[in-house]
């Protein structure tokens, strides 16, 4: 049978997401709570978790998530990655024996700056630098992985139950100020760690519960870009296409919105003069991104959390606030658990984004206030 | 009756007419209905009889036969048999023994060459992802055609600069380019009048604009060939984008002629050309002879119309259409026609037609997997002509890799065509490929334009309904998506060429 990212493996899942807009930090219970309830949206075959605001020590530094499935290929990455980057500190990334949790590959943390005289030939940013050897590893690296590589935030994952997965990794001894969990009903997979959600590039992490059925359009776009699809999975389409349009492209987060989920063109008529223009040239320079199929997903980064829906809503998303906190998740329940008197908690449309921000980051979205518009889509 | 005196040719009639005499009632309209004279009324004898040498097999008696007395079927005279020296080759050798010249035909290669659109299958949605009612969901088949920046750009949330010129398409079929000189005005009005109706655009082929048509210009594509017939600055202005020609698949390298009895007070008028005289249109444009030379002519035009219009390049599909497709690209078109083998023409060469060039379902995936290479794909658009026959061959089409196609015969077949291939002797009796008012005037353009535009809105339901089941619901998520392919009965190679798995991977 032939491993996942050799063949494209079609998903349902469960989502769940806390964060707290002032960057307080919380355990990860609440997270781990949260996505339990929701045990029967997965089917153990895959959970994982995004927690940002962990690596308070290292919060300059590249932390790089590692799978290694001998000592052989960790021995053989470590030359690459110390030819292209300084190791600051690495360690075993801790674990703790949990019954239902077997076949652990090697799983080890690096914290890292890019070799300046490397980046300097390289002629490239830091994070595109960053990104260019995550690529080259996970496409060209047998037997080696890296599942996380943005500053001052992690992923967790695995094959298992969520909830299990979070005992694994003993997140309940992590803070952050943003959590997000997924739990995993792959229709076919033998079960790689690798495969398991979130998916990250940089501090972009996207947990995703759909099948897009633009995958191969959406893909092949990518791909002239320099992304490289390795997994073959809809989540990993979708978080290089928030790095393509939020990052590469520099788009405003609501324009970014608009092209993964674009308003029909019955809307885009109705629209006023000015925003029917940038709706139409968004769909028409930007079409091939549309993701198009059932999806809700909920996307991570340094500056906050974004929830968005296909824009038929095929696939279950609820939100909630309560004081500094946005809580996100597949089913109300999952929100409940963990506040049960939520101040508000709506069902947002599809197509129309969640969007939470930490406080005053207005200025990283192209000047839209954006720290205000937690919760102002319903 | 009639009798053959002497001996003057070697042919045999290729086609049988079957008059049932109990139905046939004498009325004579298979007589008036034939421009080739097949059926003719003997005086003494009070009674219709037909001379089968000339006919086509158009089935306009057949068809207006108010008794259904008449059948034209293939001949039941065989030669003897041989798989090498087939009756066509023989025939071929006797008509050029006789004439010295070389063969003419109309429409599109007839050769049974596979075609690949029919070793393609398409996907649909179960469980894992819903498929999407086309009856209850919004189903959007717009498209937009023309050149895309790489990135937009915003300044303090607002879009910076303007979109460049585009088509805006309601359904992703075109009508293509088929000249006021190989088709009657009639026909043309009858796909300008569809076109408006539905959202999409004609195409006036090599022939000029006739003035009658000036006022569908916000649905015409104005063509600039080697000619350069009809091609004026009122012209240019009158089109919504206009579309160089440098190939066509059904001639792939040479020119064309349309002869002087055509040329009358009309097209003499519209192509710029005196009446009755021959309008010869090189192989080669003579102000193109490379790449760079393309490009002045791209951004003369371009610079004649401001900027405003989308300037497209019409290219025959042949071996090494990628490289040509990235260099056009590149030399600013706003979007690339390729024309494959199978497309049809008012006349050309049969050895011409029959063998040169490659399918356009190759050409798309080279093409577009070319373009994807040099990351330049999504700055430019690909419409693709050459036989598509249905809704499901545009479905295919967009999968593979183009935002629209051109259709040209599917359109006339809608306007009455039958496929007899002699549109070049200009006797048309279904009034499409002739000049000739008593035979242009079977075309009613109202009504012709109701059955266009009927074949664009049934394809149009068609295309909604794979597209739905395939769970989307715009057509731009289609395009390129090659995982909803899968191929049957093809090679390795074939399957590597078109860039998607066989059925059951």
């Amino acid at each position: 049978m032939l491993r996942e990212g050799a063949v494209r493996i079609p998903a349902g899942c469960a989502i769940s997401g806390i964060m707290n807009k002032k960057g307080r930090l919380i355990s990860g219970q609440d997270i781990i709570k949260s996505i339990a309830v929701m045990h029967d949206r997965s089917n153990g075959l895959g959970g994982g978790f995004a927690a940002y605001g962990i690596y308070p020590d290292f919060k300059d530094d590249f932390a790089m998530h590692f799978f290694f499935d001998s000592q052989e290929a960790k021995a053989e990455t470590e030359v690459q990655l110390n030819t292209h980057f300084t190791v600051v500190y690495d360690e075993p990334v801790p674990v703790r024996e949990v019954d239902a949790i077997r076949d652990a590959p090697i799983i080890w943390r690096y914290f890292v700056q890019p070799k300046a005289k490397m980046l300097v030939k390289a002629g490239l940013s830091e994070e595109e630098y960053v990104v260019k050897f995550v690529m080259k590893i996970n496409s060209e690296m047998e037997g080696a992985y890296i599942f996380s590589s943005g500053k001052n935030m992690g992923a967790f994952k695995g094959v298992g139950y969520p909830e299990d997965i979070g005992e694994f990794y003993r997140l309940d001894e992590y803070r952050a100020w943003l959590w997000t969990a997924h739990g995993r009903f792959p229709t076919n997979t033998p079960g790689w760690w690798g495969g398991a959600h979130p998916f990250t590039l940089l501090d972009c992490s996207v947990v995703h519960n759909g099948e897009i059925s633009s995958y191969d359009a959406n893909r092949r776009f990518l791909e002239m870009f320099g992304y490289r699809c390795t997994l073959l999975t809809d989540t990993e389409v979708i978080a290089y296409t928030f790095d393509f349009l939020m990052r590469k492209q520099g788009l405003p987060l609501e324009t970014v919105v608009m092209a993964m989920a674009s308003p029909f063109w019955k809307e885009i008529d109705r629209m006023d003069p000015e925003r029917k223009e940038t709706a139409k040239a968004v769909r028409a320079v930007y079409g091939s991104l549309l993701v198009n199929g059932p999806f809700s997903i909920l996307v991570g980064t340094s500056r906050g959390m974004i929830a968005l829906n296909d824009r038929i809503k095929l696939r279950p998303c609820v939100a909630a606030t309560r004081e500094d906190f946005l809580y996100v998740a597949s089913e109300e329940a999952g929100i409940r658990e963990v506040c049960p008197k939520p101040d508000r908690i709506w069902a947002p449309r599809g197509g129309e984004p969640v969007i939470g921000l930490l406080e005053n980051t207005a200025s990283h979205y192209g000047g839209v206030p954006c720290a205000e518009k937690i919760a102002i889509n319903s | 009756m009639f009798f053959m005196a002497i001996l003057k040719s070697f042919l045999t009639p290729g086609f049988l007419i079957e008059r049932n005499k109990e139905r046939c009632i004498q009325c004579l309209v298979c007589v008036r209905q034939c421009a080739n004279e097949v059926h003719y009324y003997d005086d003494e004898e009070g009674e219709v009889y037909s001379d089968e040498m000339k006919c086509v097999n158009c089935q306009r008696c057949v068809a207006m036969c108010p008794t259904r007395a008449l059948a034209v079927r293939r001949t039941t005279n065989e030669l003897r048999e041989n798989a090498n020296w087939t009756p066509e080759v023989i025939r071929s050798i006797y008509i050029q023994a006789e004439t010295g010249g070389v063969l003419l035909t109309g429409m599109g290669n007839d050769r049974p060459y596979p075609v690949y659109w029919d070793h393609m299958l398409l996907n649909a949605s179960q469980v894992t992802n819903p498929s999407i009612d086309p009856l209850r969901e919004p189903m959007e088949c717009k498209t937009l055609l023309g050149r895309k920046p790489a990135s937009l750009v915003f300044e303090n949330g607002r879009l910076k600069g303007k979109l460049p010129p585009q088509l805006e398409l309601d359904v992703p079929v075109m009508f293509s380019a088929m000249s006021f000189g190989s088709i009657s005005l009639n026909a043309i009005k009858s796909l300008a009048l569809a076109a408006r109706q539905e959202g999409t655009f004609f195409n006036t082929g090599e022939g000029g604009l006739h003035k009658d048509l000036y006022q569908y210009g916000d649905n015409c594509i104005v063509q600039v060939a080697s000619g350069r017939f009809g091609v004026h600055v009122d012209y240019l202005e009158a089109g919504a984008a206009i579309e160089i020609k440098i190939g066509q698949g059904a001639k792939p390298g040479i020119g064309g002629h349309l002869p002087g009895e055509k040329v009358g007070k009309e097209i003499s008028e519209t192509r710029m050309i005196p009446q009755g005289t021959d309008a010869l249109s090189p192989a080669p444009h003579h102000d193109i002879y490379s790449i760079e030379d393309l490009r002045q002519l791209i951004f003369s035009l371009k610079e004649a119309t401001g900027y405003r219009k989308p300037v497209g390049v019409k290219i025959a599909a042949v071996h090494n259409v990628a490289a040509i497709a990235s260099g056009i690209a590149r030399a600013g078109a706003d979007y690339i026609a390729i024309d494959g083998y199978r497309g049809g023409t008012g006349a050309a060469p049969l050895r011409i037609r029959d063998n040169v060039g490659i399918p356009v379902e190759f050409a798309l995936a080279a093409v577009d997997t070319r373009l994807r290479e040099e990351g330049i794909r999504n700055e430019v658009s690909l419409v693709v002509a050459g036989s598509i026959r249905n809704s499901a061959d545009v479905v295919k089409a967009v999968a593979l890799g183009a935002d629209a196609v051109y259709i040209a015969s599917a359109a006339l077949l809608a306007l009455g065509c039958h496929m007899c291939q002699k549109c070049y002797t200009g006797k048309c009796n279904w009034g499409i490929a002739t000049q000739d008012p008593y035979l242009t005037r079977r075309l009613n353009p109202e009504l012709g334009s109701q059955r266009a535009a009927n074949l664009l809105r049934a394809w149009k339901h068609e295309i909604q309904e794979m597209l739905g089941g395939m769970g989307l619901n715009a057509l731009e998520s289609l395009r390129g998506n090659r995982l909803m392919l899968r191929g049957i009965g093809l090679t390795e190679k074939e399957l590597k060429i078109l860039g998607i798995k066989a059925a059951g991977e």
